[in-house]
């Protein structure tokens, strides 16, 4: 197939594979930012080729996974309203809240309904005007433009039934989060293309100064990680740190303007908490004030939550990089993907549930 | 051979698919009334203008409260399947075609020669009758491509919001030749597994058309009877090992069952999975794992290595086995584990599935 046959080329795959082993001469640590490229390197077995100077650890990059428990019982108080559609991406159906998950809410009789595009939710709200409309806007900054389109339009159209729970996160303050802490053991970053195709590369340049790192944005098919982490190799063993763009058929160093801009007009920035992880200041996105008609949170009374967070789930440390899925635990004992105690082992972008899925130590 | 066996062909001779026609009867009403399924003139009116021109055997037609059949000799095979597909009518099928194609592979898969099949019919008050025609015109021909008699049936009516349109229900009966004894757990290593053609055409083509969901695509599902297939790979092989249809779940979940039942491992080969381009581009764009997805008229057949290639040219004869290739082998290592060896060379797990496959975010 077009545009992926090429980049699972095992031949391609193996020169990049060579080149690596060739280039790199002492051990460094690299972290995917993105929950799809760790699936990604999982599934192709990327790993196990290669070289043992190389340790790539699993950034944050999954936004079910970073989601705080506070947002999904919220969500989930406000799934049970009675009347009420509650629209979502299917991946958050199955993440466990403090109790409960949104599956549960739909079997208990809540109108809980997956959507593949905010749109579809808006769709709905026009279709029931009688009837409240929540979709619940979770992700990076690549999910952020077409949720903040849905909302932009919702407006323009007056639709005073819908209304969403804004729980958006930014990349490049977690990535500073990582770098600044005492135990970080990062030394170089595969940045997620696609949050590169909305924001660009400009705003990694500063980081990559200041804690002297490179930072390469990178795709998901095997030849483009093979191809970011030889890259990232080659601006370590040169002690050359900086932003170099490896997914080119995608990434622009603007990003996408026009999209930048939706987001701009109905978000604002804010602080956030990370599931695991905790506050990281300004990495959230919010709905604007002016525009609070439109926030779930605010329009329903459901601020008076009391979270349950898993005592032994180290999804956090996982998350930082400080340590693998496989090294805790609860990993395929007390948490399976069947009994989740994080959302790392439920989400499609998970880490947790990357190692699960594919690699069980012992095993094979 | 048996009067039994003699009518399944006749049927074959008359009820060409292609040449039934399908003209919606004039009835008193639009919907199904509650009133359809209360046993009196207008419950008379549905099973006799509807219902029995698209059935007609001569079991059904006394429309006695059971159909009494000459069987013969062999083991027989029993197989139930209930069908509450959303939406009813998809891209290349629908829920009947699906209901009549489910449950003769089901019985198929045991090497049954499919005798005869069941219909139970709940239908939602409301329900247009011209949907209910059409779902019962595409039973007719399915059943008359799958050459298998529906010999009873029922109709239940439930006031609206009490069911989803219409649920259909279907068993079917066959009975197994002499010598044939197919079993998951009767994988041996060395032996080859054999797949009939593409993988997730059916789920895909579900799942673009659902609700919340849809998006354009050619995707088509691949509802079609296996029992002729069947037929073909035992005849080619009579010690085939085992055979199954995976439906839900995927094949990863029918290559994990064999696994687990036999207790040996399976090693598969990524770059032999056959998947259309324009499903692989459905499944890239939603997050979504063929391996993991439903199909409806494929089937996977585990097959000595000696035999191996004689059963795949012979499957290659059969319209239902055009693109059927060897998937991988059965292995003595990791019991009750089916690996993959990716395209990059490295083996890796393919598990069972935990739920419904859920589209990523982004």
């Amino acid at each position: 197939m077009k545009f992926l046959d090429e980049f699972r080329d095992p031949e391609l795959a193996r020169g990049l594979l060579a080149k690596i082993s060739s280039t790199v001469t002492r051990p460094w640590t690299i972290m995917e930012i993105c929950g799809g490229q760790t699936h990604s390197i999982m599934r192709h077995g990327i790993d196990q080729l290669l070289p043992p100077e190389i340790t790539l650890v699993h950034g944050p990059g999954c936004p079910v996974c970073v989601t705080p428990l506070e947002t999904i019982d919220r969500a989930l108080a406000i799934a049970e309203i009675s009347d009420l559609i509650f629209t979502s991406f299917g991946d958050m159906l199955r993440v466990p809240g403090s109790r409960d998950d949104l599956f549960r809410v739909k079997s208990r009789g809540g109108d809980v309904r997956m959507v593949y595009s905010p749109l579809e939710a808006l769709k709905l709200a026009r279709g029931n005007p009688n009837r409240e409309v929540v979709f619940l806007a979770v992700g990076f900054e690549t999910t952020a433009p077409g949720n903040a389109m849905a909302l932009k339009q919702a407006v323009a159209e007056g639709l005073s039934n819908f209304s969403q729970i804004v729980s958006h996160v930014l990349v490049p303050p977690a990535m500073e989060a990582i770098l600044g802490s005492a135990t970080n053991q990062v030394q170089g970053f595969l940045a997620a293309g696609h949050v590169c195709s909305i924001m660009g590369w400009e705003e990694y340049e500063p980081i990559a100064a200041k804690y002297r790192v490179p930072i390469v944005p990178t795709g998901f098919e095997p030849v483009d990680i093979l191809d970011g982490i030889l890259k990232t190799v080659q601006l370590l063993e040169a002690d050359d740190p900086g932003v170099h763009n490896r997914y080119l058929r995608v990434v622009r160093q603007q990003g996408n303007p026009a999209a930048r801009a939706v987001v701009d007009e109905v978000y604002s920035l804010c602080d956030r908490k990370w599931r695991g992880i905790g506050l990281i200041p300004g990495s959230g996105l919010a709905i604007r004030d002016e525009l609070a008609a439109f926030d779930a949170e605010k329009k329903f009374a459901v601020g008076h939550i009391k979270t349950q967070e898993s005592e032994i789930c180290i999804s956090g440390e996982i998350m930082q990089g400080l340590k693998k899925p496989d090294e805790c635990p609860a990993f395929g004992r007390e948490c399976t993907p069947l009994n989740p105690l994080g959302a790392t082992m439920v989400s499609s972008e998970g880490a947790c549930a990357a190692y699960h899925k594919y690699s069980r130590k012992g095993l094979l | 051979m048996s009067q039994n066996r003699r009518d399944i062909l006749d049927i074959r001779d008359i009820a060409n698919p292609a040449n039934l026609s399908c003209p919606l009867p004039l009835l008193d009403h639009d919907t199904v009334q509650l009133a359809h399924g209360a046993g009196g003139r207008l419950s008379a009116d549905l099973i006799e203008k509807l219902i029995l021109p698209r059935f007609s055997s001569k079991e059904l037609d006394p429309l006695e409260d059971q159909a009494v059949l000459d069987l013969p000799p062999g083991k027989l095979a029993f197989s139930t399947d209930t069908f509450v597909v959303d939406p009813l009518f998809f891209p290349g099928g629908d829920i009947g075609d699906l209901a009549i194609n489910g449950t003769v592979n089901d019985v198929a898969m045991s090497g049954a020669e499919v005798i005869a099949l069941s219909v139970g019919f709940v239908l939602e008050e409301g329900l247009p009758l011209s949907d209910l025609h059409r779902v019962l015109c595409s039973m007719q021909k399915a059943a008359a491509r799958a050459g298998v008699k529906i010999v009873t049936g029922d109709t239940k009516v439930v006031g609206r919001g009490q069911c989803d349109r219409i649920f259909i229900n279907t068993s079917g009966l066959g009975v197994v030749p002499e010598g044939i004894r197919l079993s998951a757990s009767a994988l041996k290593p060395g032996d080859r597994i054999i797949l009939s053609g593409t993988l997730a055409d059916h789920g895909m083509a579900v799942m673009t058309v659902r609700e919340g969901l849809s998006f354009q695509s050619t995707v088509s599902s691949d509802t079609a009877p296996l029992n002729g297939l069947a037929r073909v790979i035992l005849d080619a092989c009579p010690e085939t090992r085992t055979m199954r249809d995976p439906t839900r779940g995927g094949a990863a979940t029918t290559l994990n069952e064999f696994a687990t039942a036999s207790q040996v491992g399976i090693k598969l080969d990524e770059a032999a999975i056959p998947v259309r381009p324009e499903v692989q581009g459905a499944c890239e764009i939603l997050g979504i794992d063929p391996l993991y997805v439903a199909n409806e008229g494929k089937l996977i057949c585990i097959i000595p290595a000696e035999a191996a290639d004689r059963v795949l040219s012979a499957m290659h004869n059969h319209e239902a086995g055009r693109e059927a290739v060897i998937l991988g082998d059965v292995v003595a290592e990791h019991p009750g584990l089916v690996t993959l060896r990716t395209s990059l060379g490295v083996e890796r797990i393919l598990d069972m599935p935990i739920g419904e496959q859920l589209p990523r975010i982004c």
